[in-house]
């Protein structure tokens, strides 16, 4: 173990009991495989790793955490971008990924149960015999769990239409900080009382750990359609883009791509996309036959009129899965043109892209650092890709600076510091940047009424230990501030 | 960290640092892993491996749990069609699989299970010693008492999967040196015979050369070709892989062929990795690289020709299935579709999870039996649920493994290579295949579909002579 304890060893050893060996990991070297998540700039060796196969299991480890003060950290394919699933060096990383059943596919009331180790895409695969599919639809959704997508609620191209994880969850069924089952939400659309699950999604792993999840499934659409359009520069494809949204179409995924970014994917991928783009829009539309191709004429329209050069049309289901391949491969593909890289998550009013993207191209022009743009254009969700060589020094600081400067933007702009990849630890030193103290507080309130002890993910989401004590390790007695009478626990 | 070096691996090619930075952890790679789908641990899916040799650069030592990890690998390659990022896990782990087998001393056992295995495999003659011994064993109904009483089960576990991998022997008839193009001749191609495909399905070269022939080229089979060492290729045994390698190609330079051709996927994938496994060699460095240029996987070739030979009609419904070291670690995805396509009254069926290894994977089944039972009966399971009676691959290892596991299912499936098929085509005479599942007497079974009356010798020679054949 790589920070021996006894209280860890005392974990492992009932852990092994109860769970047998082959749940429980010990081993430096094995542990090591788990020191981050998709987001390898933070790393941290945990303490001890579990892989529990059911509820009721996850419920025990939770306990037994609980009662002996070990702070732990839910981890599910490890694809988060924000560091959320980064472990604790003193505690238990509980893992899903083997609690990755479909326990229930039921078209006629348009849901499906769970587990939270469930891959995104899975759940699409089981419903779409039946013609249904889950929405939510994150690049990495060929391997994000549906747990992980809970804890982030995420998002994904389509989400301009169908919203986010939040709107296709009805219930799940959560371990809380102290180790008991509870359900919030149910099976049906609505239920009385306060939205408790309207707070568990998106809480990031800081308010409880998903182990059953209802989600909603939807009808697929009657008719597809997408097409590709190129520009000359991004000011234009921004332009395209707001006309079609101020025309009254809302099609299921407006995504823009700029030069560098077309350049990875197709290094990649080679999905073909026309040369000498600046930029890049995919718009997808859905719905009724008629419906769309009446709209899809006006997007068809309004792109020839913003200035696009070439405009193509996917012409079967195999056309269209090229032309998201690009998109969907573009954080990863960039690995093809520049060694190291940051993968920036912020959001700004529609109507100011061309705007934000001219200042980053500033920012980018003035210190050298080169950005690619991908992002969700129809909800103003950008994603800045920083590039930079961790081996050239300086380069790294010069990239986090950039990283900064381009949420100050998006702050500045009247957005928001991340659109769907979640605070975690990344962004934790920003969000004082959006709220006030006040507004911070009653956060930490809500998070201290599920883990009054703050064992649950700790040192996550906000920026300094606060109110009930995101002290890391253990926890004795009452907080300061309690003690100083500045503050009370729930 | 860098104090404590060496780490895991010494001077002579450790996996390359540039290349462990390639992969940027986004876990693109984890669901088309067969081990992180079978366990779903970190550790033993590519990103962790890479992690871990990562780790083992920066100095963590060689240890056993680090070494099962690396073993564990099926070394498919799924993960390098699934990398958006090009990560080459292929020579990652090539590099350090060489690394674990010269470095780190493995216990009695294990070492005893790599001898007789890199005794018998890569030597045609030994394997086919074998054959008459084996034969009896089938046709004395020795293996049926056995496994009526139960006897077969006390066995030791690597003989029991040995024991039942192995296809019903057919007659193996020599294949003459040379055998020249029917019309025009169109390439001159030398042939790759093999081992485990020479002594176990010889009429599967027998078919290849048969329908390279009738492609319109000149086929040469140098006598006395030796392995083209992928199975000690794969499992990290550098020095044996790179003699074999020398040998392979001196024999075939001496051939004087535009291309050397490859029915099994393995030994094909291994064949294109000549240049990088001599690279270090100034007499075979160059020669390695016109090697590598020159070889082709059979159904490659046959769609670079372009087919001359009229294809007769084959009503058959057929599951494809990808050898990964033909898809995953070729690319070779879409020439054997065409050509079976091609045939007239031929159905092609996909199977789920079709970049899922089969568990075969060289000798994996016979290290790993567990894992690698499990991931046979899963893809056996995916290819009977396609309702296909015949399931059509390149690989022998393949064939065995899903005839295994089909056989263990009682799933009735009859199993070719890709030039059986084509070969039946070309000729218009029925498929036949090797049966999965043999019936008391040792008569295959017919299986579901209308095309089955020619799975049963006896009905097959009925048709023969109902159709005047």
């Amino acid at each position: 173990m790589t920070h021996e304890s006894a209280e860890l060893r005392l974990l492992a050893a009932e852990f092994t009991a109860r769970l047998g060996p082959a749940a429980v990991i010990t081993d430096r070297q094995r542990l090591r495989t788990y020191e981050c998540d998709g987001l390898a700039q933070h790393r941290v060796v945990p303490g001890l790793v579990v892989l529990p196969e059911s509820a009721e299991q996850t419920a025990a480890v939770v306990r037994a955490c609980a009662a002996a003060g070990v702070p732990f950290v839910a981890r599910g394919s490890g694809t988060g971008l924000s560091g959320g699933a980064l472990p604790h060096a003193d505690g238990v990383l509980i893992v899903t990924s083997r609690m990755r059943r479909i326990l229930e596919i039921d078209p006629a009331n348009e849901r499906a149960i769970v587990e939270p180790g469930v891959i995104n895409l899975d759940v699409t695969k089981a419903a779409s015999p039946q013609g249904w599919y889950f929405a939510p639809d994150p690049s990495s959704q060929q391997i994000c769990s549906v747990g992980g997508n809970v804890a982030e609620n995420s998002g994904g191209a389509h989400c301009l239409k169908y919203g986010f994880t939040t709107h296709h969850v009805l219930g799940v069924e959560v371990v809380t900080p102290n180790g008991e089952l509870v359900w919030l939400g149910g099976t049906t659309r609505d239920v009385p009382g306060y939205d408790l699950l309207g707070a568990f999604v998106g809480s990031e792993g800081t308010l409880g750990i998903a182990t059953k999840i209802v989600v909603r499934l939807l009808r697929e659409s009657e008719s597809v359609r997408c097409l590709l359009a190129a520009f000359p520069r991004v000011d234009e494809a921004g332009v395209a883009v707001s006309k079609i949204i101020a025309d009254g179409v809302t099609p299921a995924a407006i995504e823009m791509m700029d030069a560098l970014a077309i350049e990875a994917a197709e290094a990649a991928v080679a999905c073909g996309y026309p040369e000498g783009a600046g930029a890049v829009l995919i718009v997808e539309l859905d719905g009724p036959v008629a419906e769309v191709e009446h709209t899809f004429a006006a997007v068809h329209r309004h792109c020839t009129d913003a200035g696009a050069f070439e405009i193509r049309v996917a012409r079967d289901a195999a056309e269209r899965a090229l032309f998201w391949k690009g998109r969907k491969s573009t954080f990863a593909a960039v690995g093809r043109i520049s060694p190291d890289y940051i993968v920036q998550d912020g959001v700004i009013p529609r109507t100011v892209l061309p705007e934000v993207l001219r200042c980053i191209a500033d920012l980018s022009a003035g210190t050298g650092v080169r950005v690619a743009n991908v992002f969700h254009a129809g909800d103003g969700n950008l994603h800045p890709l920083v590039l930079f060589d961790e081996t050239k020094p300086g380069e790294a600081q010069a990239a986090e600076e950039i990283s900064g400067a381009i949420l100050d933007l998006c702050i500045a702009y009247g957005g928001s510091i991340t659109g769907e990849h979640g605070v975690g630890m990344d962004k934790a030193q920003y969000l004082p940047r959006m709220f006030t103290d006040d507004d911070l507080d009653t956060m930490q309130r809500l998070r201290c009424a599920f883990d009054p002890v703050g064992v649950c993910n700790p040192g996550k989401v906000f920026p300094t230990p606060r109110l009930c004590g995101e002290v890391p390790g253990k926890h004795k007695g009452a907080h300061p501030l309690q003690v100083a009478g500045l503050a009370e626990q729930f | 960290m860098s104090d404590r070096r060496p780490g895991a691996f010494d001077d002579h090619h450790p996996p390359q640092l540039e290349l462990v930075k390639d992969c940027v952890h986004c876990g693109f790679c984890l669901p088309s892993c067969p081990t992180y789908v079978l366990w779903g641990e970190e550790m033993d899916s590519p990103r962790g491996r890479i992690h871990l040799m990562k780790t083992g650069l920066e100095g963590e030592p060689l240890s056993a749990s680090m070494v099962g990890h690396f073993d564990a690998c099926l070394g498919c390659m799924a993960c390098v069609t699934a990398c958006p990022s090009g990560v080459r896990y292929g020579t990652l782990i090539a590099d350090t699989r060489a690394q674990v087998e010269r470095r780190y001393e493995r216990c009695r056992r294990e070492r005893l299970l790599r001898e007789v295995i890199f005794w018998l495999f890569p030597y045609p003659r030994r394997l086919r010693a074998l054959r008459g011994p084996l034969a009896l064993y089938q046709r004395s109904g020795l293996d049926r008492w056995l496994r009526r009483t139960g006897l077969l089960n006390r066995l030791p576990p690597m003989l029991r999967v040995m024991e039942s991998l192995v296809p019903t022997l057919t007659r193996r008839q020599p294949l003459p040196e040379r055998i020249p193009a029917s019309g025009r001749c169109r390439a001159v191609v030398g042939m790759l015979t093999g081992c485990v495909q020479d002594a176990l399905f010889p009429e599967v070269n027998a078919a290849t050369a048969r329908v390279l022939s009738a492609e319109g080229c000149d086929v040469v089979i140098p006598r006395g070709q030796g392995c083209c060492g992928a199975l000690s290729q794969h499992t990290g045994r550098e020095d044996e892989a790179i003699s074999f390698a020398r040998a392979l190609i001196k024999r075939f330079e001496a051939a004087g062929v535009d291309h050397v051709v490859v029915n099994a996927a393995g030994c094909g994938s291994a064949m294109k990795e000549y240049a990088h496994l001599l690279r270090d060699d100034p007499d075979y460095a160059a020669r390695a690289q016109i090697f590598v240029e020159r070889t082709r996987d059979v159904s490659e070739l046959l769609v670079e020709l372009g087919p001359v030979a009229p294809r007769h009609p084959l009503d058959l419904a057929i599951a494809y299935h990808d050898a990964c070291h033909l898809g995953h670690a070729q690319g070779v995805r879409s020439q054997p579709r065409e050509l079976l396509r091609a045939i007239p009254g031929l159905t092609l069926v996909e199977i789920a999870e079709a970049d899922l290894c089969c568990g075969s994977a060289g000798i994996y089944n016979l290290l790993h039996p567990e894992p690698a039972t499990e991931l046979g009966d899963r893809k056996t399971r995916n290819v009977l649920a396609t309702g296909a009676s015949v399931l059509v691959t390149a690989n022998p290892g393949c064939l065995m493994q899903i005839a295994a596991s089909a056989r263990r299912l009682d799933g009735h499936l009859t199993l070719a290579h890709t030039v059986t098929v084509l070969d039946a085509s070309i000729r218009n005479v029925p498929l036949r295949g090797t049966p999965a599942v043999t019936d008391g007497e040792g008569a295959p079974a017919a299986g579901p579909g209308h095309w089955s009356v020619y799975s049963s010798p006896y009905q097959w020679a009925r048709r023969m002579v109902h159709h005047g054949a």
